[in-house]
């Protein structure tokens, strides 16, 4: 193989068209598509001004600027702030060991979030929640991010330890938000003072958490040869997954008390916590099952012929390859669980939509404001599910498993 | 066996610890035990509740009077009457507004998965912002967005935007013009009914010959002239009025007569509708790109026009990998109904939890609500699934 021979013929990737090109191609390749470009335009054009106009200089966004801290952490004792920014660095400096890790996407996200904790913290504003202290710990957040960067860069850490580090945080986070009855350091706060983000996020990370493994169980519950066990199991997820929601909100709150001895008291916020899991899991169920229909039998009489235990043959032969075959339908259904967090609100608990359906309420001032707060909401929520989607499409990429949508 | 000494042959005996069979039923035994246990501390657990606080579990309330009112009951409804009839209410506009909803998106979706896969940039553009607006919000806050935002900006009773047909919108809700049967009507409805039935026989027997013999036999053309007649023979049957139009007219402070919309169906009809179509609309995309680039290439060689390519080779493909998907957002939508609670929208959530508030229901109403979703999700994906069945391929 003489490479002088490849050198001159210069093979050439095909070039991009140039700017004019492709709007022929993309805009005006026919009469039809030129008249609706014609029409389009200014239309789309019209709108897009309409709608900066508004958000610049008609739009009103006191009712979401005043209240950071209400929106962040709902009626969280302010002197126990602490707490909440612990396991807020805890989560950055993980971003950030993740980031020098694996890059890729996670660079964009820890990017982003420095790029925000920055501008929060140099607003030229007054601001009675947006002290100098807070200030400064949003930087000092950032040189966090950037050590755990540097540490996830350097140190060759296990992944599984990165991922058993994210798996604890939210356990931790529950501990220390809930704190002890005879502790002085970490007192506790009731959960009807949470609110906010907080909750939001507590709810669908514990409910992915929580969801999966039950979901996988579930899956080969259903798949079991014991009659009883499957038996179960089926009418368990076909039960939840014909009823809404909300219903199963509602069992939680009010009709598991009646099911459950007198004397035992659930947490409302834990009620709702296993009302979204159980919901969840029935659902990761299905999906789950339908990886494990996909792996091909060979794979376990393989395992088997090289003596592998049952056990074994399951972890390391049938679920990698089942999981992976329909890991966008799990990332799918951890997002639409992330919406469905917001139904807790029917129930009376203040998440982050709950918040600020207070905040319009509260005041009539406010009222007048509710467009402004809702799409705030919207946005939120509409940011953090679109990265979700995002991250789970380079994932699938870099996995090589094709979504089905 | 188990008394053969053991060797080291073949036949040496499993122990029983080991062999599959007995642990098979030992796990199924211990499996059992465990449920039952599990389900027996509940229900005891339920019987002390239910006497320390005076509970029933009986049904016998749906025969009370309900006793609570019902905003603009699609069928006919007072406080007087039983609650059974009030639960019935709530079911109807379940019904109404899951069915109205489903048409709506499935129509909207498959026209946005079209302009998405539209060769102008801008059109696809349009599209794809829509499809990622509705898919990433929470439907609950789409909701709050169209009812408490957009529908607060309508005006009042007085200032009524007007649209074509004619169209009254303000506080109090849409109100539409609405067909309504003559007393001659129901003839006409029959003579269409008739009709309808020739012509669909009409046409899978002609459709079949032309397919079995491949003599043009006209299928399209007939059905539709059928239908077309037996329309125009009804019309004279009913002496030309088989509808009077019902339209909406401002009488003292109020709108009379016409089809009135609450603000709270609209807001969840327009909701779910919207954020159900961005999911259909990708839905149907996935299931037309399916359909490989030869198949289509393969239809213009043999001569066939682009309607034919579509109806012929395109969407039968499609309709394959387009409907089990399909099937499971119709039950989405109509489980995402019950969303309505939160804004006053008295379909069946909202009629149970009324009663739920009234003491000593709770169970009993929640087995009604539970088993009425079950069965209407049950029920959905049973007659989706047989058309489903029956567009699948047949391997012969």
């Amino acid at each position: 193989m003489a490479s002088s021979e490849l050198e001159q013929e210069e093979i050439r990737p095909p070039q991009p068209p140039g700017f004019l090109q492709w709007i022929r191609e993309n805009l005006f390749s026919s009469i039809f598509n030129s008249v609706l470009t014609v029409v389009l335009l200014p239309v789309v054009v019209f709108i897009i001004y309409q709608v900066l106009v508004w958000v610049l200089f008609q739009a009103n966004w006191k009712a979401v600027t005043q209240f950071p801290l209400l929106y962040t952490v709902g009626q969280y004792p302010r002197d126990q702030l602490w707490r909440v920014g612990f396991i807020f660095s805890g989560m950055i400096l993980m971003l950030g060991i993740s980031w020098g890790r694996w890059g890729g996407l996670l660079r964009s996200i820890t990017l982003a979030a420095g790029g925000l904790l920055l501008v929060v913290a140099i607003l030229p504003v007054q601001h009675a929640e947006l002290t100098l202290n807070m200030r400064l710990y949003l930087v000092s957040n950032i040189a966090l991010a950037l050590v755990g960067y540097l540490i996830g860069k350097k140190i060759p850490i296990k992944s599984y330890l990165i991922f058993a580090a994210w798996f604890l945080i939210p356990i931790i986070g529950v501990i220390l938000l809930a704190g002890f009855e005879s502790s002085t350091l970490i007192p506790p706060v009731q959960t009807t003072q949470w609110g906010g983000l907080l909750v939001t996020f507590l709810l669908a990370a514990g409910g992915i958490v929580l969801s999966f493994p039950l979901g996988v169980a579930l899956a080969f519950g259903r798949r079991s040869s014991l009659p009883v066990v499957s038996a179960f199991s089926t009418v368990f997820i076909e039960v939840i997954r014909g009823v809404p929601l909300v219903t199963i909100l509602f069992m939680f709150s009010i009709i598991l008390a009646l099911f459950l001895p007198a004397e035992s008291r659930i947490d409302r916020l834990v009620r709702a916590l296993m009302a979204v899991t159980v919901f969840s899991a029935a659902y990761s169920a299905e999906n789950v099952r339908g990886g494990l229909q996909s792996v091909p039998l060979g794979q376990i009489e393989a395992a088997k012929a090289l003596g592998m235990s049952n056990f074994k043959t399951t972890i390391f032969i049938v679920l990698p390859q089942a999981l992976r075959a329909v890991l966008p339908a799990i990332v799918g259904q951890f997002i639409s669980l992330f919406k469905d967090t917001t139904l807790v609100v029917i129930i009376g608990i203040n998440d982050f939509l709950g918040i600020g359906r207070s905040i319009i309420n509260s005041d009539p001032e406010f009222v007048q404001l509710r467009t402004e707060v809702y799409l705030f909401m919207a946005l939120v929520y509409w940011i953090f599910s679109y990265l979700m989607s995002l991250a789970s499409r380079r994932i699938e990429s870099a996995m090589g498993v094709e979504s089905n949508l | 066996m188990a008394l053969q000494t053991p060797q080291k042959t073949e036949t040496t005996a499993i122990p029983f610890y080991r062999d599959e069979r007995v642990l098979q039923i030992a796990a199924q035994i211990i499996s059992a035990v465990l449920i039952f246990i599990l389900l027996y501390w509940a229900v005891v657990n339920f019987l002390r509740a239910a006497e320390a606080r005076n509970m029933t579990l009986s049904f016998g309330f749906l025969k009370e009077a309900a006793g609570f009112p019902i905003s603009n009951p699609p069928i006919e409804y007072d406080p007087s009457m039983s609650f059974a009839r009030a639960f019935l209410v709530g079911l109807a506009n379940t019904l109404i507004v899951s069915g109205a909803g489903v048409v709506t998106a499935t129509i909207l979706g498959t026209l946005i998965a079209l302009a998405r896969l539209s060769s102008n940039w801008l059109m696809s553009r349009i599209a794809l912002a829509f499809i990622e607006f509705h898919r990433n919000i929470p439907l609950l806050v789409l909701l709050f967005i169209w009812y408490f935002v957009v529908f607060s900006f309508v005006p009042p009773i007085k200032d009524s935007l007007v649209w074509p047909g004619p169209i009254f919108i303000n506080k109090r809700g849409i109100y539409l013009s609405w067909p309504r049967l003559t007393e001659t009507g129901p003839v006409f409805l029959i003579a269409l009914g008739i009709g309808i039935v020739v012509a669909i026989a009409a046409f899978s027997i002609l459709r079949k010959k032309r397919q079995e013999t491949g003599k043009k036999t006209y299928f399209m053309p007939v059905s539709i002239g059928l239908v077309v007649i037996s329309f125009v023979v009804g019309w004279f049957l009913a002496g030309g009025s088989p509808f009077w139009i019902d339209t909406p007219s401002l009488k003292g402070f109020n709108f009379q007569g016409g089809m009135r919309l609450t603000p709270e169906f609209a807001g969840m009809y327009l909701s779910l509708s919207l954020y159900t179509a961005a999911f259909i609309a990708e839905v149907v995309r996935g299931g037309i790109q399916a359909v490989s680039k030869g198949q289509i290439e393969a239809a213009r060689a043999l001569g066939l026009n682009q309607f034919q390519v579509v109806s012929l080779v395109v969407m039968p493909q499609a309709l394959r990998i387009i409907i089990p998907p399909m099937i499971s957002q119709y039950l989405n939508l109509t489980k995402n109904s019950s969303l309505a609670l939160a804004i006053g929208f008295q379909e069946v959530f909202a009629v149970g939890k009324i009663a739920i508030n009234q003491a000593g229901r709770a169970v009993p109403v929640f087995a009604l609500i539970m088993a009425t979703y079950l069965s209407l999700s049950l029920l959905t994906s049973f007659i989706l699934n047989i058309y489903n069945r029956r567009i699948q391929f047949v391997v012969r």
